[in-house]
């Protein structure tokens, strides 16, 4: 097991050097950082001046060590339009997004487990196939224009529930949560369901899909014959053996969620670390993007690295694989 | 328990008649753009100094006309052609209860000319600033000019003491490590105070209580946000979430006006949106005219001015939000603008024109174009497209960010262009400031007319700019910008002068404001009902 974990963990710093690499090529492409700090007054000579302070004339090569050996220290420089340090920046909107990423994983589990049971079981009802069509929707619409849907449904029409932002939020030590404030609660509810439309379609299909299979498998056969409740065979013996590949996904899916909130991020104007990377882009802030794609990258390798573990740990025979060799 | 119940209901009537009338308000406003910084000093840009003005001050002010009022400084008097002397507003506080003096006058003319200030030009670089007593300052000239004051409304006054004690004496460098103290925190003598700023997402205003005017607005708050999206700012204002929103793209005009809570109020603002010719190279960087450049040509330049139907762009691209304009300036910035008349298009003489220039069949060229950065850019470049194939020119459009435009076009990209559309807005509202950048010869590093992207040069306008820049008399000066114009325009025809687009705020019905054409947002003009 220890093995296994070194071995990852020194693939993971590989995959997090190749994508820091990767982006600082890519750099080179988005435009002049000069000309979105300064107004368009500024004289040839002043640009050229800090250019020159931003170590910008230097080769990439020399940039990009540069920038890893910094980075190594949890240094990724000032922002360029804030002129405040990165990392004050992304630790004050982590919490934004992170929230959200659990609320709406949260939803997308509550809410995608029960219909996916429910549809497996009672194939047929009506219930089921509006539920499924309700799934297609949320396979089938890109993010961006559910939110903006929900947007004109609720707060323009209904005048229920905020457009945008995160409404009151409160300091704990580092952290600021919406948890804790009525209209904290309000403000998530949109931005939630939005980006957890797609993952709960995904894992009710999942669940569906398994349970279906689980259902028709002997044991149950033999569970139905003995006499026990449905309940206790639904939820008892099938759901407890679809979880497994569902537990696979829902970790997997958590890294996309927090990757690609960006995009409810900006519908909502949703204070997190998304719509920051997306305004630097805009920006040419290039020590928010360097900071910001190697903490995705982060995340990611983490979350697969658990996953990982976690397999490990429900699964015996992966146990027992990794011990012999 | 009943009792508790009725007690507690007692208690929440009794709260709620107690509390305050609801005549102060909260007001809040979304822009499309981050407040970036709260140094007033780290960016030239109209919508931060908008916003910072209405809590740091000058020593003038603009109005609600932009008519140039008395600030920080009580009075003033040119004693000498070369040196003005500035009278300073007694009694006047900063936010954290210092005395404004002549010292903090000083020192912000020093920090404003620091290598990291993007305010350099708010004040000449050899002007020297002499404290006569603590409520007198003297501006000592190399050489007179009339306009030296015309853009202090927005270099705003620092307190020496305590930019000092927070170590932000100088504005933030580009390249710094460290937190920079007055980026995240203000301290103003104006009339707001900020009592909570989070970099891109929020920042909140009270009412400074010291503040030496009267104030006009009656909000207990002001909370900016920024909201990025169109669609969401569009949806915020509608849906009563935000008082006020900008820009409103055109095509939502006509819903947010047919709805309860908000309208539209447009109106002319100063930015003249142009399009621009390389003139200098001997040959065109991007297009099929091989070993001479035809934008050399008088002819052809007129040609293309006479091909672009600006009426039909006004009115069908810009759906009417946009004043057609014969000048590189505004006719609110220029009192003379009545006596030139824009001329009309005219495809049959453009095509005449390009024959005798000798391209009877037309050339290709491309075009330049930001597609985020003025209100309908791209679809103006695409009519200009459209318009130029009638008289058989075949402009290959190349549209793109502003951040990779401006790289290209500019001088970071050794104004790597053959044909474009840019937008300029005089800083100081007045015409020296368009002949210095925009008809001033410049060098290939952009030493002279800096944003003069296709370097049309006349030693003849060189000339009459400078004289300009040092004429007092006002009526001979506004001649003097009338020929070079004159020349410029209708003789050399140097540039495409487009339209000045218009500005869009979307207002909760609730709500006055003042809309000034600069397009500064001064909430401290604003009520809410």
């Amino acid at each position: 097991m220890l093995a296994f974990i070194i071995r990852r963990l020194l693939q993971s710093v590989v995959v997090m050097l190749t994508v820091s690499l990767i982006a600082f090529t890519l750099f080179r492409f988005v435009g002049d950082p000069i000309n979105q700090m300064v107004g368009i007054e500024t004289t040839a000579e002043e640009r050229a001046q800090l250019r020159e302070q931003l170590g910008l004339n230097d080769s990439v090569p020399v940039q990009f060590s540069r920038f890893v050996a910094n980075a190594a220290r949890l240094n990724f420089g000032n922002s360029y339009q804030f002129k405040t340090p990165v990392i004050d920046l992304i630790k004050d909107r982590f919490p934004a997004t992170m929230e959200l990423a659990f609320a709406s994983a949260l939803f997308a589990l509550l809410v995608g487990i029960p219909m996916g049971v429910y549809t497996a079981i009672d194939r047929y009802a009506i219930l089921s196939n509006v539920f499924l069509s309700i799934s297609l929707i949320g396979i089938s619409l890109p993010t961006f224009l559910i939110g903006i849907l929900l947007i004109f449904l609720f707060p323009v029409t209904l005048g229920v529930l905020p457009s945008f932002g995160r409404g009151e939020v409160v300091r704990l030590g580092f952290w600021s949560t919406g948890f804790l404030t009525a209209s904290g609660l309000k403000a998530l509810v949109l931005p939630a369901i939005t980006l957890g439309l797609f993952q709960m379609t995904l894992i009710m299909r999942l669940v569906r899909g398994e349970m279906m299979e689980v259902l028709r498998a002997d044991y149950i056969k033999f569970a139905r014959a003995r006499g026990l409740s449905n309940r206790a065979i639904n939820f008892g013996h099938a759901l407890k053996n679809t979880l497994v590949p569902v537990m696979t996904i829902t970790g997997l899916q958590l890294g996309s969620i927090i990757a690609f909130a960006l995009i409810t991020e900006s519908v909502f104007q949703w204070p997190g670390m998304g719509l920051l990377f997306l305004k630097a882009v805009q920006n040419v802030d290039i020590p928010i993007m360097s900071a910001y794609l190697l903490l995705v990258a982060f995340i990611f390798v983490t979350i697969n690295l658990i996953v990982d573990m976690l397999y490990a740990v429900v699964d015996p025979r992966i146990r027992i694989d990794t011990k012999v060799a | 328990m009943k009792n508790l119940k009725t007690a507690f209901f007692a208690a929440a009537i009794a709260l709620a008649t107690f509390a305050p009338p609801a005549q102060a308000a909260t007001f809040r406003l979304a822009f499309q753009g981050d407040l970036k910084s709260l140094d007033p000093y780290s960016l030239n840009e109209t919508f931060t100094h908008g916003m910072l003005g209405n809590v740091y001050e000058g020593l003038t002010k603009r109005d609600k006309e932009l008519k140039i009022i008395p600030g920080l400084a009580e009075r003033w008097e040119v004693a000498e052609p070369t040196r003005w002397r500035f009278h300073l507003r007694k009694g006047v506080k900063f936010q954290n209860g210092e005395d404004f003096t002549a010292d903090d006058v000083v020192f912000s003319a020093d920090r404003a000319r620091k290598p990291a200030s993007d305010v350099k030009t708010r004040l000449p670089a050899d002007v020297k600033v002499v404290k006569v007593d603590d409520h007198t300052v003297d501006f000592i000239l190399s050489s007179p000019n009339p306009i030296l004051h015309y853009e202090w409304d927005t270099w705003y006054i620092l307190s020496k003491k305590w930019a000092e004690a927070n170590g932000s004496a100088e504005p933030q460098p580009g390249a710094g490590q460290q937190q920079s103290y007055a980026a995240l925190n203000a301290n103003g003598t104006g009339p707001f105070v900020i009592t909570e700023h989070q970099a891109g997402v929020k920042t909140i205003f009270k009412p400074n209580p010291k503040w030496w005017g009267k104030p006009e607005h009656n909000f207990e708050e002001v909370i900016f946000t920024t909201i990025s999206n169109d669609a969401t700012r569009v949806a915020a204002l509608l849906s009563g979430d935000i008082d006020w929103a900008d820009p409103i793209p055109l095509q939502d005009v006509e819903r947010i006006n047919a709805s309860a809570n908000a309208q539209v109020l447009q109106g002319p603002e100063l930015r003249t949106i142009f399009l621009g010719f390389d003139q200098y190279r001997d040959e065109l960087k991007y297009s099929n005219v091989k070993g001479k450049n035809p934008f050399k040509d008088v002819r052809v330049r007129k040609a293309f001015y006479l091909a672009i139907d600006e009426n039909a762009i006004a009115d069908k691209v810009m759906r009417k939000a946009a004043t057609p304009s014969a000048l590189m300036i505004s006719p609110l910035l220029f009192p003379l603008s009545k006596d030139f008349p824009r001329p009309k298009a005219d495809p049959a003489e453009a095509k005449k024109l390009l024959t005798e220039a000798g391209y009877p069949n037309g050339f290709e060229v491309t075009m330049d174009c930001p597609n985020d950065r003025y209100v309908n850019d791209e679809a103006i470049c695409q009519a200009v497209t459209a318009m130029l194939a009638r008289v058989g020119i075949k402009i290959n459009l190349l549209a793109q960010p502003k951040a990779k435009y401006f790289a290209k076009i500019l001088v970071s990209g050794g104004y790597d262009t053959s044909f474009y559309l840019l937008g300029w807005t005089p800083g100081s509202f007045d015409s020296w400031n368009i002949l210095a950048n925009m008809y001033r010869c410049r060098d290939e590093k952009g030493v002279g007319g800096n944003n003069n992207v296709g370097n049309y040069c006349k030693p003849q306008i060189e000339e009459m700019t400078n004289k300009i820049l040092v004429e007092s008399d006002t009526a001979k000066r506004d001649q003097l910008i009338k020929t070079a114009y004159d020349i410029t325009q209708n003789q050399d025809w140097a540039y495409i002068p487009l339209h000045q687009q218009a500005l869009a705020w979307g207002v909760s019905k609730k709500v006055k404001v003042v809309q000034r054409a600069d397009n500064q947002i001064l909430f401290y003009w604003f009520r809410k009902e």
